[in-house]
């Protein structure tokens, strides 16, 4: 411990006066941290609850002025900031767990987005039917793509799931039978549960909820699906936070850091590859029908090569393996060039610069994991041959001088 | 035999790494096989541990056949490596580096053998909570090393140990190795280190270009005058050619 204390001055010193101040926003993201790692589950619990009911709140008119005054925030909330936090937690099974490179995670979007026009629209299935549908479809597709290309590694990995997402875009444009480039049209809304509106008075009116019907599904009212969709990434969190500290955890662990170690630890290194993808698709597929049941209509283009790069960058700069950092990542990529449209065509300038700036102030993510912050020094771990090149940030420097 | 390696062929690609390596380890022995680098040391090893596919030969460890085993099984039927560069997982504490050796494992016991790992690694002890990857090359080493006796193995598979190590460490580290063997593992040790492993082993292989050229008794070996000129940098007139005469090794300086 006292040679890493040691180490540190070293590496700071040399660092340009900006980096200093991210330092300082990563120190207090450790203290955030180690507070939070000895709250008792009733203080946990009750920070749970209370970010629950800030999401509820969040489409608020008055946050939406402010966080995004040039496009309607209610549908935004939904898609794309929701939807790429539901992605991005479900990559991060499979890049920040596991560490697989998927370069063609949208793959598992679509199939969930086209189970759900094909079988809503020209089966005339029950949403919440497809739901259970979709998420079995994608988890085999990810399971079909899984089971030839897990034996590669790294880069290789990485080019040939960037080819399924291709294959599963090009095909969906060439099969008639679905559409082809037109894609379906008239994709039924879920069902209402319930036509309960939200009874008008001071409180819900200053809470901007008068009038809400929460649980009616129709075309003008967004809400109703971004409550859906938030009820999802909790049940989704809640599932990838108990995998991760299960056995399974332990294993995708050991296998992120060094895979042929884990085989040696008897580790089914394969298998537990496979699992990742599984989940990661099973993720990306319940994202794909809840998008596909708000947008009425979807194509071929809705999903581009270009979301599954947006997706991973989301996970990257939030922090790899680490859920609260991958979704305020998902967050930022998203709601950046919405909240920027008033520059008109300097918008993805500006978000390309934004993320240029984030990446180098903070190249480990800007909540990342501990463990994953060890593995990022040590230049192996994650990402698998590619993580191992790129290096960490001063990760040579602390190595140097942690040998004396 | 415990285990038994019966001319055995690998390939990388189009590549021939091992060229029918036959080698056979007892119960309580230590056996090390010695050789230059590209000999095939690490590659009989991966092979033996089961990251290497071989192309044909047979391997029979604690009587039956693994040869088409899975390597994550071959853990669990007793075969434990501390692999070439350590592996050790850089974003695990020591502790769960060690406790991740004991993966296969379930039930009692395991706290008993994490304690017998920190009596014999006492630096260990002393970092339980320390991550892997800001470890020492040396600590890394014993980290390695502990993590696989933590799985239990009749047979611990060692890739150079000695590698990238002070001559002090190497010496702590051969000495933990003796202690182990003398605790009961069966030790199949690979070094390039050849003064070190032969002082330490019974029995000695030497492999050069995929192929075993010499087995002995490992005090033979130490005065084996074309092992000495090759590995043991016995003397520099015949070092580049081993082979050429039989009694130049026996030179004195």
């Amino acid at each position: 411990m006292s040679t890493l204390e040691k180490a540190k001055p070293a590496v700071k010193g040399k660092q340009q006066p900006l980096r200093k101040v991210t330092d300082l926003f990563g120190d207090a993201s450790d203290r955030a941290r180690d507070w939070w790692g000895v709250q008792t589950g009733v203080v946990r619990w009750s920070v749970y609850l209370a970010l629950i009911v800030a999401a509820l709140f969040l489409p608020h008119a008055g946050i939406g002025s402010f966080m995004s005054p040039h496009s309607d925030w209610q549908s935004i909330l939904f898609y794309p900031i929701g939807g790429y936090i539901l992605l991005a937690i479900g990559l991060n099974v499979v890049v920040g767990q596991a560490g697989l490179l998927d370069l063609g995670y949208v793959a598992f979007f679509a199939v969930g987005g086209y189970t759900m026009a094909v079988l809503g629209k020209i089966w005339g299935w029950n949403f919440w039917e497809i739901i259970a549908v979709g998420i079995v479809l994608a988890a085999l597709s990810g399971i079909l793509l899984g089971a030839p290309t897990l034996r590669l590694r790294g880069d290789y990995l990485a080019i040939v799931t960037l080819g399924f997402g291709e294959i599963i875009r090009i095909s969906a444009t060439n099969t008639d039978s679905i559409g082809g480039p037109n894609g379906i049209a008239g994709i039924p809304h879920p069902p209402n549960v319930t036509d309960w509106a939200v009874p008008a008075n001071g409180l819900t009116e200053a809470l901007d909820l008068d009038g809400l019907k929460p649980f009616t599904y129709g075309a003008l009212d967004t809400r109703p699906y971004y409550y859906l969709l938030v009820g999802a990434i909790v049940l989704t969190i809640v599932l990838a936070k108990r995998l991760e500290h299960s056995r399974v955890g332990r294993a995708w662990a050991a296998i992120r850091e060094d895979e042929d170690a884990a085989e040696l630890m008897g580790v089914p290194t394969f298998k537990f590859k496979l699992a990742s993808f599984a989940i990661g698709a099973a993720f990306g597929g319940l994202a794909g029908v809840l998008y596909g049941s708000q947008a009425t209509s979807i194509i071929p283009e809705d999903f581009p090569f270009i979301l599954s790069a947006t997706i991973l960058a989301a996970v990257v700069l939030g922090g790899s393996g680490n859920i609260p950092g991958v979704m305020l990542g998902a967050f930022l990529i998203a709601w950046i060039p919405e909240r920027v449209r008033g520059v008109e065509e300097y918008r993805v300038m500006v978000f390309g610069a934004a993320l240029v700036i984030m990446m180098a102030l903070r190249p480990e993510g800007i909540l990342p994991s501990r463990q994953r912050k060890a593995e990022l020094a040590e230049g192996s771990g994650g990402m698998g041959a590619m993580g191992a090149e790129v290096g960490g940030p001063g990760g040579s420097d602390v190595e140097i001088e942690v040998k004396k | 035999m415990l285990l038994e390696i019966q001319d055995i062929h690998v390939h990388y690609g189009k590549v021939q790494a091992l060229k029918g390596v036959s080698l056979e380890v007892d119960q309580g022995e230590i056996v090390t096989l010695i050789g230059g680098n590209g000999a095939g040391k690490t590659t009989t090893l991966k092979t033996i541990s089961g990251l290497r596919k071989l192309t044909s030969g047979r391997i029979r460890f604690d009587g039956a056949d693994i040869s088409r085993m899975p390597g994550h099984k071959r853990v669990l039927a007793g075969l434990g490596q501390a692999p070439e560069g350590r592996g050790v997982f850089p974003g695990m504490t020591v502790e769960d580096n060690l406790l991740m050796g004991a993966y296969t494992r379930r039930g009692g016991g395991i706290a008993k053998d994490l304690a017998d790992v920190y009596e014999l690694f006492e630096r260990l002890a002393q970092r339980k909570s320390q991550m892997g990857g800001t470890m020492s090359g040396g600590e890394q080493q014993m980290v390695a090393i502990g993590r696989a006796l933590m799985a239990k193995p009749k047979v611990l598979l060692l890739d150079e140990p000695s590698m990238g190590l002070a001559p002090k460490l190497v010496q702590q580290i051969f000495s933990i190795i003796e202690e182990i063997n003398r605790r009961g593992t069966t030790v199949l040790l690979v070094e390039q280190n050849a003064q070190q492993a032969l002082k330490l082993a019974h029995r000695a292989y030497v492999l050069e270009t995929g192929h075993v050229v010499k087995s002995a008794p490992a005090a033979d070996l130490l005065d084996d005058p074309e092992v000495r000129a090759a590995y043991l940098g016995g003397d520099v007139a015949t070092g580049g050619e081993p082979a050429a005469d039989g009694t130049a090794g026996n030179i004195p300086h």
